[in-house]
C-alpha cells in the first residue's frame, strides 16, 4: 500500500493536482488481488466437482457470504468514519431496517411477482434505511465524538425496542419467519450450500464498493476529507459542510440497509439481533480493526475478525472471546490504524530496503 | 408513589457510583475507557467470593472491593493504559473492548457463566414504612453511601490541592509538568481512584444487579448514557443525570410497563438534541 | 498455514493438539456426527454449559458406539444470535454431514433453523427452547425439553385449588413468556380465578424493582413469574427484597425461576416458594441419584438443572433412534424412529408424542426446602403425562 503513497508523492511532485487525483483513483494491483482472492474463494468450492480439492480454503461459503455482508456494513461505516470523520455506533439500526424491509417484501410480496424480487427487495431495503438515515442525519451535525456516538446509539436502541414492540409486523423477539426469497434475476435459487448466496452477496458488495470507490475519489469525496481535516476551514472556503455530512450519512444508511437486506434474503428470516447493539458495535470494531479511511478496512476487518472467531471458537467454544480480546489489545499496542496500518508498515520496511525499484512494481 | 421515587433515586445513585469513574477518565483525562465496567465486575466478584466462599462480613467487602479494584486499576494503568493516552479515541475503543473480552472470558473461566448472587446480612434486608412510602433498608444504605461519596468527591476535586493539580494536569499537561506537578503520578492516582469507585459500585450493586461475566458489556451502555446526559466536565452533572435517569426509568416502567424500555433512551436522545454537550456541561474554552 | 502460526502464537501446544485432533476425520462411513449448537458465551451462556455437560455425561456413561457406528459430538457456540445459529446449522449439515442437530437455547434460534432442516431433512433435537409453536414449524423438530404451557397449566390448576382468586403475571417479553402468561390466564379463569394484569418486562432487563412494585401494589393473591433461567437469580433477589410474601402475595412460577443450578446461591429467603416443572435435582429415583452424582463429579461447581437433563435425554433419544434404524442416518427414518419413543429419564417417565413430535411428561408441583444443607425443589404433587395444551 505504501506503493500507493510513493506514487502519490511522485505524481504530486511531478505534475498538477488533477494528475495526482487521477493517479489516486487508478486501480492498483493489490486491489485486483483482493477481489481476485474473493472470487477464488468462491471458485475453490467448485473444485471437488472438477476432480481435485483445494486444501487451503475450506468449504465455508456461508461464512464467506456473512463476511461479505458484514464487510458491506463496515464499508458503510468507513464512509462516514474514515472519510467524513463522523463516529456512529448506530449503524445496526439501518442494517436492521434494511433486513426487515427486505424480509417483509419477500414474505408478503410472494404472490405479487415483482415485489418479491431480491434485487428490488435490496433497493427497498436501502431506500427505507436511507429515509430513516436522512431523517436522523441532523442529529449528528452537532456535538463531540461522544455526543455522536451516543445519539446514534440511542436511535439504534429505540429502533430495537420498536422492533420488539411492533409484534404484528416484525414478529417481535421471535423474529420474522417465513421469508421466502425468490430466485435472483429469476434464474438462481437460494440453495442449501450457499452458492447463490455467496455470488449474490459478492456481486452486490462489489457493486456498492465500486460506487463508494468512485465517490471517495471524486470532488465529493475530497470535500468530505477536507471536512474531516478541519470543518471550520472547509466552511470558510465555501464548502456546504452540513449538506455534505447529511448526504454522506444518508448514503451510508442506504448501504447499511442494502447489507441488512442481503442478510435477511440469504438467511430467510429477520430477527431483533440484526438491530441489536452488538451488531453496531461489532461492525464499528471491524472498521477500526481493519483500519479506517481506505474502504478496504471494513472488508479486511470483517474477514479477519470472522475467520479468527470461527477458528478460535472451534478450538475453544467457551473461551474464544479471551483470545479475540488479546488480539485486539496487541493490535492497538503495536500497530497504528489497524491491519491496513500493519500492512503499510510492513511494505514500508520492504521499500526502505529496496527503494529504487518499488515504484515500477505497479 | 413515594416508594417509586425512592427506588428510582437508589437506582440512580447506584448508576452514579458505577459510572463516576468513567466520567473521571473520560472527562478529565480524555480517555475512552469502555472497560470501566470490568473494574466494577472485579469489585462485584470479589464480594461474591469473600462472602459466599469465605463468609466474610459484607462491610469488609466494600473497602476491599475499592482497594482491590484500585490496585488493579493502577496496575493496568501503568502497564497498558498509559501507552494509549496519546492514541486516537478509536484505538482506545478497540483496546478497551479487547480488555472487556478478556475480562469476560477470564471471569467465566474462573467463576462459571451463571449469575452469582450474594445474600446481604439480615439487618440490611427488610423494609419499613416512612411517610407512606415503603423503604427498602438496603436501598437506603446505598443512597447514604453514595451521597457521602459524592460530597467527598466534590470536595476533593474542587477544594483540595490534589484537585487543583489534577485539573491543571488535564487542562495543559505540559505546563503543569513545567510547574513541577508530577502529571504521571496524578493520572495514575486518578485512574486508580476511578477504578476503585467502580469496584465499590460493583460491590454495592452485586445484590441488586447481580453479577455475571457479561456485566461490563451489559452495563456499558448505561454508563455511557449517564456520562452523555450529564456531560463530562463536572462531577455534579453525571450525579444529577444518574438520578434523573434512575427515577425516569423506574417511574416509567412502573406506570407504563409496556413502553418502559424506551424511556431512558428517548431521554438521552432528546437531551443530546438540545444540549449536545450534556445537560450540565460547563462551557469549556478549549 | 497462517492459521497454524496463529495457533502456536496464541494458545501453545495444547490447543494445537486439539486442532490437529479435530481435522483428523476418521473413516466417514463408521462415524455418525451430532452437531450440538449451544449458547456458550453471552448472557445465556449458563444454559449452554448445562446442555453440553448433560450430553457429555450421557456419552461418558453409554460409550460412543451405537449400532456399530462411532458417535462424534461436535459442539459449536451460537453466541445466542439467530443468524449465527442458522449459519452454523447449515455448515454442520453441508460440511460435516451431521446426522442430527441438537441444542437451541432460545426460541428465535430454533425458529431460524426451521427452513434449513426441512430442506436438508436433518432431525433437530430441541434441548431447551420452550415456545409451543416451534415443533410445528418443521417436521424434523423433535423436542425433549418442555414447553412453557405444559408447565404452567398444572400450576394454574394448583393455584385455583389452593385459594388463588386473583393473580398478576410478570414474564419476560418474548415467545415463551407470552405462552406462559396466556396459558396461565386461560386456565385460571376457566377455574373461576382472575388475572388482574399481565406485565411484560424486557428480555434484557437489569432492574425488576418497578415491575415488582407494580405487581405488589395491585395486591393479587398470587404473582406468577417467568424469566429465562440464567437471569432468574437477580429476579429472585429482588423478589425477596420487595417482601412480597409479607404483603400476603403468594409467589409462584415455572421451575425456571428456581433453577437447580442457582438455587443454592439464592439463599434461605426463597424457602417455601412453589413452582411447577418437569425436573428437579431432588427427584427421587435411583436413575436420577446416579445422574446427579455423576454430573456433579464431572462438573465441579455445577448442579444439573432442567437444561442439563434435557441435554442428557436428547442424547438418549438420538442413540435409541440410531439403534432402531440400525445405524442408518436417513433423517426421515430417524424422526419416525423417535415418534412414540418412551423411556425412563432422570426426570421420570417421558415420551415423544407421535402426532406432534413434542415431549409428553409428568409435571411436578414443588416447594423449595432445605435438605442436607442444600436448597432443593422438593416435589409434592404430580400431574401425569402432560401434553402441550396449545398444540391442536
Amino acid at each position: 500500500m505504501s506503493v500507493a503513497s510513493a506514487t502519490d508523492m511522485s505524481a504530486a511532485a511531478a505534475g498538477p493536482a488533477s494528475l495526482r487525483l487521477m493517479s489516486a483513483a487508478r486501480w492498483r494491483w493489490y486491489e485486483f488481488l483482493f477481489w481476485g482472492i474473493a472470487v477464488a474463494c468462491g471458485l475453490s468450492t467448485l473444485a471437488p466437482a472438477l476432480g481435485f480439492t483445494v486444501p487451503v480454503i475450506p468449504t465455508k461459503l456461508m461464512l464467506m457470504s456473512e463476511i461479505l455482508i458484514l464487510g458491506l456494513l463496515a464499508l458503510s461505516i468507513d464512509l462516514t468514519l474514515g472519510y467524513a470523520g463522523l463516529v456512529t455506533l448506530g449503524q445496526g439500526a439501518f442494517f436492521g431496517i434494511g433486513a426487515y424491509t427486505a424480509g417483509l417484501m419477500a414474505k408478503y410480496g410472494a404472490g405479487v411477482a415483482p415485489l418479491s424480487d431480491p434485487l428490488l427487495g435490496l433497493l427497498g431495503a436501502g431506500l427505507a434505511a436511507g429515509v430513516v438515515g436522512f431523517a436522523t442525519s441532523f442529529l449528528v451535525l452537532r456535538g463531540s465524538d461522544l455526543t455522536r456516538l451516543m445519539v446514534t446509539l440511542g436511535v439504534a436502541l429505540i429502533v430495537e425496542e420498536l422492533v420488539n414492540k411492533l409484534k404484528d409486523i416484525t414478529g417481535g423477539t421471535d423474529g420474522l419467519q417465513g421469508v421466502m426469497s425468490s430466485s435472483v434475476l429469476g434464474i438462481w435459487d437460494f440453495d442449501l450450500y450457499g452458492y447463490t448466496a455467496f455470488w449474490y452477496a459478492l456481486g452486490i458488495t462489489f457493486l456498492c464498493f465500486w460506487f463508494c470507490r468512485r465517490l471517495v475519489n471524486s470532488p465529493f469525496g475530497y470535500s468530505l476529507r477536507a471536512i474531516k481535516g478541519n470543518a471550520l476551514r472547509a466552511r470558510a472556503i465555501g464548502m456546504p459542510v452540513n449538506a455534505r455530512l447529511i448526504q454522506v450519512y444518508t448514503l451510508s444508511a442506504f448501504i447499511a440497509g442494502v447489507a441488512g437486506g442481503l442478510l435477511a434474503q440469504t438467511t430467510q428470516f429477520a430477527s431483533p439481533d440484526m438491530v441489536a447493539f452488538h451488531r453496531s458495535a461489532d461492525s464499528l470494531l471491524m472498521v477500526i480493526f481493519g483500519g479506517a479511511g481506505h474502504l478496504y478496512g471494513g472488508l479486511i476487518g470483517a474477514a479477519i475478525f470472522r475467520v479468527m472467531q470461527d477458528f478460535l471458537s472451534n478450538i475453544t467454544p467457551q473461551y474464544w472471546l479471551f483470545w479475540v480480546g488479546i488480539v485486539l489489545i496487541l493490535l492497538v499496542l503495536f500497530v497504528r490504524n489497524g491491519v491496513i496500518g500493519l500492512m503499510m508498515a510492513a511494505s514500508q520496511k520492504y521499500i526502505a530496503k529496496v527503494p529504487p525499484k518499488s515504484g515500477a512494481l505497479k | 408513589m413515594l416508594t417509586i421515587l425512592f427506588d428510582g433515586v437508589a437506582y440512580g445513585m447506584l448508576l452514579f457510583v458505577l459510572s463516576v469513574g468513567l466520567c473521571v477518565t473520560l472527562g478529565l483525562m480524555n480517555f475512552i475507557n469502555l472497560a470501566h465496567g470490568a473494574f466494577a465486575m472485579a469489585g462485584g466478584y470479589l464480594t461474591v467470593v469473600m462472602m459466599n466462599w469465605y463468609g466474610i462480613s459484607f462491610y469488609w467487602c466494600l473497602p476491599a472491593a475499592f482497594i482491590v479494584s484500585a490496585v488493579l486499576g493502577v496496575f493496568l494503568e501503568r502497564t497498558l493504559y498509559s501507552r494509549l493516552y496519546d492514541k486516537t479515541h478509536l484505538d482506545q475503543v478497540l483496546f478497551s473492548i479487547g480488555l472487556i473480552f478478556v475480562a469476560t472470558a477470564a471471569v467465566d473461566y474462573v467463576m462459571g457463566a451463571s449469575q452469582q448472587i450474594i445474600n446481604l446480612p439480615a439487618h440490611l434486608n427488610g423494609r419499613f414504612e416512612f411517610l407512606g412510602a415503603s423503604i427498602g433498608v438496603y436501598r437506603l444504605f446505598v443512597i447514604v453511601i453514595c451521597g457521602l461519596l459524592t460530597v467527598a468527591l466534590q470536595f476533593v476535586i474542587g477544594r483540595t490541592r490534589f484537585g487543583s493539580r489534577l485539573r491543571a494536569s488535564v487542562d495543559d499537561g505540559r505546563v503543569a509538568r513545567g510547574l513541577g506537578i508530577d502529571v504521571t503520578f496524578i493520572f495514575a492516582l486518578t485512574f486508580a481512584f476511578g477504578s476503585g469507585l467502580a469496584g465499590l459500585g460493583g460491590a454495592l450493586g452485586a445484590s441488586i444487579l447481580s453479577m455475571d461475566p457479561t456485566f461490563p458489556l451489559k452495563y456499558m451502555i448505561y454508563f455511557l448514557i449517564v456520562i452523555a446526559v450529564g456531560g463530562t466536565t463536572t462531577i455534579t452533572g453525571p450525579f444529577f443525570a444518574s438520578i434523573l435517569l434512575g427515577v425516569a426509568d423506574v417511574a416509567g416502567k412502573y406506570f407504563v410497563p409496556s413502553i418502559g424500555g424506551f424511556i431512558i433512551y428517548s431521554i438521552m436522545v432528546l437531551v443530546l438534541i438540545f444540549k449536545p454537550e450534556g445537560l450540565f456541561a460547563r462551557s469549556t474554552k478549549r | 498455514m497462517q492459521r497454524r502460526t496463529v495457533v502456536a502464537g496464541l494458545a501453545g501446544s495444547a490447543f494445537a493438539a486439539t486442532f490437529a485432533g479435530g481435522i483428523q476425520i476418521a473413516a466417514a462411513q463408521e462415524v455418525v456426527k451430532i452437531g450440538l449448537i449451544a449458547t456458550l458465551t453471552g448472557p445465556q451462556a449458563a444454559s449452554g454449559r448445562q446442555k453440553v455437560a448433560g450430553a457429555r455425561l450421557f456419552m461418558a456413561q453409554h460409550g460412543n458406539k451405537v449400532a456399530g457406528k462411532t458417535i462424534e459430538l461436535i459442539v459449536k457456540d451460537d453466541t445466542g444470535v439467530a443468524d449465527q445459529t442458522r449459519r452454523i446449522a447449515q455448515e454442520l449439515i453441508v460440511n460435516d454431514k451431521v446426522a442430527f442437530l441438537a441444542g437451541f437455547s432460545l426460541t428465535p434460534l430454533a425458529l431460524a433453523v426451521a427452513p434449513v432442516i426441512t430442506q436438508a431433512k436433518v432431525p433437530a433435537i430441541i434441548m431447551t427452547a420452550g415456545t409451543s409453536v416451534i415443533t410445528e414449524r418443521s417436521p424434523y423438530f423433535v423436542r425433549v425439553s418442555f414447553t412453557l404451557p405444559q408447565q404452567t397449566v398444572p400450576l394454574a390448576e394448583w393455584a385455583a385449588k389452593n385459594g388463588v382468586k386473583t393473580a398478576v403475571s410478570l414474564v419476560s417479553d418474548y415467545g415463551p413468556g407470552i405462552d406462559t402468561q396466556d396459558a396461565f390466564k386461560q386456565r385460571l379463569e376457566e377455574r373461576g380465578g382472575k388475572v388482574v394484569e399481565q406485565i411484560k418486562a424486557p428480555l434484557a432487563n437489569p432492574e425488576f424493582a418497578p415491575f415488582l412494585q407494580r405487581a405488589k401494589d395491585l395486591k393479587p393473591d398470587a404473582l406468577l413469574l417467568f424469566v429465562p433461567a440464567p437471569t432468574a437469580g437477580s429476579l429472585m433477589r429482588q423478589v425477596v427484597d420487595r417482601d412480597l410474601a409479607g404483603a400476603g402475595i403468594k409467589v409462584i412460577g415455572t421451575g425456571d425461576i428456581t433453577d437447580d443450578d442457582q438455587l443454592n446461591s439464592m439463599g434461605d429467603a426463597v424457602i417455601g416458594l412453589i413452582t411447577s416443572h418437569f425436573y428437579s435435582a431432588a427427584h427421587d429415583s435411583p436413575l436420577n441419584k446416579k445422574f446427579v452424582a455423576e454430573f456433579k463429579q464431572a462438573n465441579p461447581n455445577m448442579r444439573p438443572n432442567f437444561i442439563g437433563v434435557s441435554g442428557y435425554d436428547g442424547m438418549y433419544a438420538m442413540y435409541e433412534a440410531l439403534k432402531k434404524t440400525d445405524g442408518k442416518t436417513d433423517g426421515t427414518a430417524l424422526v419416525e424412529a423417535m415418534k412414540g419413543m418412551k423411556w425412563e429419564s432422570p426426570r421420570g417417565m417421558m415420551s415423544i408424542d407421535p402426532a406432534t413430535r413434542d415431549v409428553i411428561q409428568d409435571v411436578y408441583i414443588r416447594k423449595v426446602e432445605k435438605k442436607d444443607g442444600e436448597l432443593y425443589n422438593i416435589e409434592f404433587d404430580v400431574v401425569k403425562d402432560v401434553k402441550d395444551p396449545l398444540h391442536k
